[in-house]
């Protein structure tokens, strides 16, 4: 059986010393191997950005796509052979700026993907532009005046979608963000984890020690019920969005993939997809 | 007995047009007519008019004919509008409800009949489809047990009754003309067809049918006309064999989760129209980059931006070759047939796999939606090639990574899909090495790019060019492309009865384009002439470009109103050459 070592690869990761996105890889090296995963088994999917690189970093199918685009290239994969893991990953400007569109819809299609967001509030490998998720006021080179824009919550927005599994995490908290990458994983349907990770060079309001200061921890509220939407709305609420843990999760909606007319528990990457010629013949008398 | 006719019915978008036709020309096919469909309609649902037209012939006729025969007319527009293309003779059948008036000046016979009021006393105006549809064929004196097997067969799911009460329609609409005409019109009398069993189908389906042979089992696609039919058609059949057809938020997600099936293995693709397709243009190039294969279907409608989403235009491709940012093999092919739909189509699927990148299979409009006899489609043609995929590797020894981008002669290198042991690599647009990692170096960089370029040698589909070149040295060399083939042919053999000799050439690759195959046609004709449906000849720009002799001899013959071309009109612009 694998571990997380197997999850590893020799290409050292361009990220700066002290970036959040260090404990996301870790954390789903971890969470792959703990679920039982083999390498070939797994395809991180990834978007542009700092932490679009990541799917390089994983020894496991990688494909790093265009930016925004993660989401639907994942549904792509899944759909073409769903005895395959896929885990999707990208940065707050991929998921929530130019691939906001996508993220709502896949949301909705509930894949069974697990989609993780390396959110640190700002633009990073373009270095230090303001992201939508960045908080009002603050400064960057595209808002020097600071923003004027009211940050996106994602949480909420994933809430509205009608997402299934709701998550948030903290890269210092590498425990608890393996585990709900092990739960996502395991999840039937889709997974939408947010992870505050923080960008040390560019985003100096946003630190650790801040979210550190910030954050209520959900799993310290062991009466915390994550089946009940309308709390975790209010609770979204009622941090404004600095909670971490498991959210909110609905195991009774079944995956898209289990809901498609016709499609078998069986990759459709690994059936005979030849036509039959009666199946042949069948078809093109619709046409006499 | 003649030995074809021109139908056409028109009325309001929404009250019966399509379904006439539907029913009247199922039922022609059935007794072995050759036909040949044009629609003319406008991108709203109900209201503004709308006519179909239908050529029927015993023998094949790719062509819109230049007159008309018979016009049905649900309303006095119709009249108004198309009274003018009737032949001198020609009949205008009505609905008397209107109280029709036909142009002093025309030369035609009015037959008003109460097509919505027979059937009212059915019980539903609804059915004066098939009052149509039964007076049209009694006019024609063809076999009524014909027509009302079609009519049986397009109302079985909705129960005996519905059957019955519209086969009376189609009874009563056909005793009422008959008895105010004193029978069928004799000189609209069809010589019988060659009982030969035929398709009849649009170009879309011949396309979906197409990708269901190929083993193709994934469709991702947002509504556009006029692609859709492909994926409505699709929808009904893909799940029959464990596929299915997703309707995405927009086209960027249906091109990149083409790109995402492909690559895990599975013949995807995608299909839309020219603001579809430029919101594609990132995505194709990360499947070139990322040498995936991916199939995507333009049916060309009247650009740019919204243009004219309903008319036919041959306008997108140089946004087709050269639309991606940056240089990667492609393959634009243009089928010229609706067979070749078909096997195109096919064939597309192999080119992806063989050559790992995107293939674009370009069609217009009229031949997306115009519905025309397809001759029988062969099972035993179809052949699924999957190129260098590979299942089963050995362990991997160092690098850690299998070279999914090893450098090879052909520029092709193995493909393994995830899942498979020992064949993990990285796949990414950022240029990379060979396992796929990001490498920025000048030297790899060169490297990968010739590697990726050099796939496109030596690529020619077959018929890559469709000549008809019977003449060492014609008058004129025709060179045209997709729905115009029809209309092409139907001049030449116009011009040859008055003795002008002429050769011709459908471009059915128009990229990377096959100049050795061109060359020497144009070698030998004395003149020649492009004829596209744009306002800037692409084709022919296409052509100058990658041959460098014979320029003065060409000419273009350009149509961009958003109609198609008309035999007359490329028979008279080709007589002004000569």
């Amino acid at each position: 059986m694998a571990t997380f070592k197997d999850f590893r690869n020799n290409i050292k990761p361009n990220w700066c010393p002290g970036c959040g996105d260090f404990s996301v890889q870790s954390a789903i090296q971890r969470a792959a191997a703990n679920v039982g995963l083999e390498p070939e088994q797994l395809v991180v999917v990834s978007g542009i950005g700092c932490s679009g690189r990541i799917s390089g970093y994983i020894h496991a199918y990688g494909f790093h796509g265009i930016h925004g685009r993660a989401l639907p290239i994942a549904q792509g994969i899944k759909l073409a052979n769903r005895e395959l893991t896929v885990i999707a990953a990208g940065g707050d400007g991929d998921g929530f700026a130019i691939g906001t569109n996508h993220t709502i819809h896949a949301i909705r299609r509930n894949m069974d993907i697990t989609y993780i967001v390396m959110d640190n509030q700002v633009y990073g490998l373009t270095k230090g532009q303001t992201s939508p998720r960045s908080p009002e006021g603050f400064k960057t080179k595209s808002t020097p005046e600071g923003s004027i824009e009211s940050a996106l919550s994602p949480l909420e927005i994933a809430l509205a979608a009608g997402a299934t599994f709701v998550a948030q995490s903290f890269s210092s908290d590498l425990k608890q963000l393996t585990w709900l990458i092990e739960e996502g994983i395991k999840h039937k349907g889709f997974a939408f984890i947010n992870v505050f990770s923080p960008c040390v060079t560019f985003n100096k309001i946003n630190t650790y020690e801040w979210f550190k200061e910030n954050i209520v921890n959900l799993d310290e509220f062991p009466d915390y019920d994550p089946g009940n939407r309308v709390l975790a709305m209010q609770k979204i609420m009622e941090t404004n969005g600095l909670l971490t843990g498991l959210i909110y999760q609905d195991k009774s909606r079944p995956s898209y993939e289990d809901r498609v007319k016709g499609f078998r528990p069986e990759g459709l990457a690994n059936q005979d997809l030849t036509l039959s010629r009666e199946a042949f013949e069948e078809l093109v008398a619709e046409f006499r | 007995m003649i030995s074809q006719l021109s139908w056409k019915i028109g009325g309001q978008q929404g009250e019966g047009v399509e379904s006439t036709d539907r029913i009247f020309s199922t039922a022609l096919n059935r007794l072995g007519y050759y036909l040949y469909g044009y629609r003319h309609f406008s991108s709203r649902i109900k209201g503004g008019h709308t006519n179909n037209k239908i050529r029927i012939s015993t023998e094949p006729k790719r062509a819109i004919s230049d007159d008309l025969d018979i016009l049905v007319a649900f309303d006095q527009e119709t009249i108004d509008l198309n009274a003018h293309e009737l032949r001198p003779g020609g009949v205008i059948l009505a609905d008397a409800k209107f109280n029709p008036t036909v142009p002093e000046d025309r030369n035609v016979r009015l037959i008003a009949m109460p097509i919505t009021g027979i059937a009212e006393e059915l019980g539903t105006s609804l059915m004066k489809n098939m009052v149509a549809s039964g007076a049209s064929w009694a006019l024609l004196g063809l076999p009524l047990e014909v027509l009302g097997k079609a009519v049986e067969e397009e109302f079985a799911r909705k129960g005996p009754l519905v059957v019955e009460k519209n086969i009376e329609a189609v009874r009563r609409g056909a005793a009422f003309v008959l008895e105010q005409t004193g029978g069928p019109l004799e000189e609209f009398r069809l010589a019988p067809a060659d009982g030969r069993q035929k398709l009849f189908m649009i170009g879309n389906e011949a396309i979906g049918l197409g990708a269901i042979a190929a083993g193709c089992r994934l469709m991702f696609a947002y509504p556009i006309t006029p692609a859709s039919e492909i994926m409505e058609y699709l929808i009904k059949q893909l799940p029959k064999f464990g596929g299915t057809v997703l309707q995405t938020e927009d086209e960027i997600a249906a091109v990149t989760m083409a790109i995402g099936a492909n690559y895990a293995g599975v013949r995807a693709f995608t299909a839309s129209a020219g603001p579809g397709l430029s919101l594609m243009m990132e995505g194709i190039g990360l499947a070139g980059m990322t040498e995936t294969p991916l199939v995507i279907v333009d049916t060309m409608r009247g650009g740019p931006s919204t243009g004219l989403p309903t008319k036919v235009e041959q306008s997108d491709l140089m946004a087709l070759i050269h639309g991606t940012h940056g240089e990667i093999p492609k393959a634009v092919i243009a089928p010229s047939t609706i067979e070749e739909c078909f096997y195109d189509t096919i064939e597309a699927f192999n080119l992806a796999e063989e050559y790992q990148m995107p293939v674009i299979l370009a069609v217009d409009l009229q031949l997306a939606l115009g519905k025309q006899t397809c001759e029988p489609l062969d099972y035993d043609r179809i052949e699924i090639r999957r190129g260098k995929l590979t299942r089963d590797l050995p362990p991997l020894e160092n690098p850690e990574m299998f070279k999914r981008y090893a450098f090879t002669e052909d520029g092709i290198s193995p493909r393994v899909l995830p899942g498979t042991k020992y064949g993990i690599h990285h796949v990414t647009g950022v240029e990379h090495a060979e396992t796929g990692s990001p490498n920025e170096q000048a030297a790899n960089r060169r490297k990968m790019m010739d590697k990726r370029l050099r796939k496109l040698q030596g690529l020619r589909i077959r018929d890559a060019v469709k000549a008809d070149a019977p003449h060492e040295e014609p008058d004129l060399l025709l060179i045209g492309m997709g729905s115009s083939s029809g209309t092409i042919d139907e001049v030449r053999s116009r011009l040859a009865a008055e003795g002008v000799r002429t050769n011709r050439l459908f471009i059915r690759q128009v990229h990377p384009f096959p100049a050795e195959l061109v060359r020497p046609h144009l070698a030998k004709a004395r003149k020649v002439v492009v004829i596209e449906n744009n306002a800037t000849g692409q084709l022919a720009s296409i052509i100058k470009t990658h041959i460098g002799e014979h320029h003065d001899k060409i000419h273009s013959m350009l149509k961009y109103d958003g109609t198609p071309f008309l035999p007359h009109e490329v028979e008279k612009g080709c007589k002004e050459l000569i």
